[in-house]
């Protein structure tokens, strides 16, 4: 049988979350031994080549490229999960969500007290870049999630016995410890 | 906490500022103590079951404060032991003799059947958890009270992985001119515990302001600036989640030795049984 394909991303996240699954210390090996990774930062696989069996993303929607690569997922995986509060609700980013973003982006190129060269106030408006969503958006509001792990970032323990009840369809261990807001 | 002792005793909070109802209010609240005073005062002791366990308390007693004497748990956020009773958040909810009540507005009675600990109660519960984190703005990890926050233990509780309500980003003031102390009512969950217990000069700090949707908790800021430092951290310790905090401080408590990052809510009261 071959192993069982994971795929990750982080959107409008800080790669905490990332970084808490390496947290997990030598467990990676068995990890490494029990799945696949497919796109992921962790193996730099840039596109999709097969259909995963997990999808685990962090940080939630700021604009239509997170948007993009989410909708990738809900495509190329069969099991979606939020992982982390950027991507369960927004997360610090979302702070943004109650200020027009006009005035986020005016105080970020112009106005800002860090800002002292854009006396012509120009704004980033290039082909390349994706548009600014009105606000940053939890994934599940997007598309369907199917699991959810709280935390900022989550505890190494809640993704390592997720995974492991994931992968051996038991049910998942979940002492108060690891759950957790932040 | 010395706030509370003299809940009862001469001095009763009033529920708003303006002089001219003051009055008015003191004595209805007048009444509503000695009311309670005397059910307590008489002292004659009352068995109820809560759960199938055979409890007793004085007649009278809050059914919350009731069953935390007898080592049961029933969750609560607007509401502490000495307190007049406002049932705003209702979080404490058990099934009082078959209809749903809330347990820190009912007194407990000879012969009640009171189911507590029930999956039908912990599912309204959580419910309510999370219709308060999706009503305000709740970023727990930039949030000085996480792991000490009432609301967030219950969230831990009742294992809230995601609130099942859509988010509603509510644009919300924050007001730091307030002396000691600042008010983010982002975070804020309208159990009017600062109100009942905070006062200055015998008037009210916090108080209530709008109807319906556009409520929001308000504070006097000339009072607020002559809160000590020790009024100021009492202020803080009623709030049940972040609302109220101290300035210039905050974050001084490493993650895992605050309140709740071992010991579930309410274990305390569960161990004395
Ligand atoms: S008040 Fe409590 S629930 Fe709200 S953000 Fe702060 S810690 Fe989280
Ligand atoms: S500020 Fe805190 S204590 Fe006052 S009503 Fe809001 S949540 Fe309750």
């Amino acid at each position: 049988m071959s192993k069982p394909v994971v795929a990750t991303a982080s959107l409008a996240g800080c790669f905490g979350c990332h970084m808490s699954i390496l947290d997990i210390d030598d467990r990676i090996l068995q990890l490494v031994e029990l799945v696949e990774f497919n796109k992921s930062p962790i193996d730099d696989i840039k596109t999709f080549t097969k259909m995963c069996d997990v999808g685990i993303i962090e940080g939630g929607c700021c604009n239509s490229e997170n948007v993009e690569n989410l909708l990738a997922f809900r495509k190329n995986c069969k099991i979606l999960i939020s992982l982390g509060e950027c991507a369960i609700m927004g997360g610090l980013p979302a702070l943004r969500n109650g200020i027009p973003v006009e005035e986020c982006i005016n105080e970020a190129y112009c106005d800002g007290p860090t800002v002292s060269l854009n006396k012509e106030r120009i704004l980033p408006n290039d082909d390349e870049l994706p548009m600014i969503l009105d606000k940053v958006y939890p994934l599940h509001e997007i598309v369907k999630i199917d699991y959810y792990l709280p935390g900022c970032p989550p505890r190494a323990d809640l993704i390592w016995n997720a995974l492991v009840a994931l992968l051996t369809g038991s049910k998942m261990d979940l002492p108060y410890e690891v759950v957790k807001f932040d | 906490m010395g706030l509370f002792n003299n809940l009862f005793g001469k001095k009763l909070p009033v529920e708003t500022p303006l002089d001219k109802v003051q009055d008015t209010v003191s004595s209805a609240k007048e009444v509503i103590k000695t009311d309670i005073q005397k059910e307590v005062n008489m002292s004659n002791k009352v068995k109820f079951i809560i759960d199938g366990k055979e409890c007793t308390a004085e007649k009278g007693m809050m059914l919350v404060d009731a069953a935390a004497e007898n080592g049961v748990y029933i969750p609560v956020l607007c509401h502490m032991k000495g307190m007049i009773p406002a049932g705003s958040c209702r979080v404490c909810t058990c099934k009082i003799n078959g209809r749903n009540m809330a347990g820190c507005t009912t007194p407990v009675d000879e012969g009640m059947k009171i189911e507590n600990d029930t999956p039908e109660l912990t599912e309204l519960r959580k419910t309510i958890v999370e219709v308060l984190f999706v009503e305000g703005n709740h970023f727990c990890p930039a949030c000085e009270k996480s792991g000490n926050c009432e609301l967030q233990a219950l969230g831990y509780k009742y294992q809230m992985m995601v609130p099942r309500f859509p988010y509603s980003f509510p644009p919300k003031a924050v007001e730091a001119g307030a002396g000691k102390i600042y008010l983010d009512r982002n975070r804020c969950i309208m159990c009017k515990k600062c109100i009942r217990t905070v006062h200055v000069d015998g008037k009210n700090v916090f108080a209530f302001r709008g109807r319906g949707a556009h409520l929001e908790i308000n504070i006097d800021k000339t009072l607020a600036a002559k809160l000590t430092d020790k009024q100021a951290q009492e202020a803080m310790d009623v709030c049940p989640v972040g609302s109220i905090l101290r300035k210039e401080k905050g974050f001084d408590e490493p993650i895992g030795t605050r309140k709740y990052d071992k010991h579930q809510i309410g274990s305390e009261i569960e161990k004395v049984s």
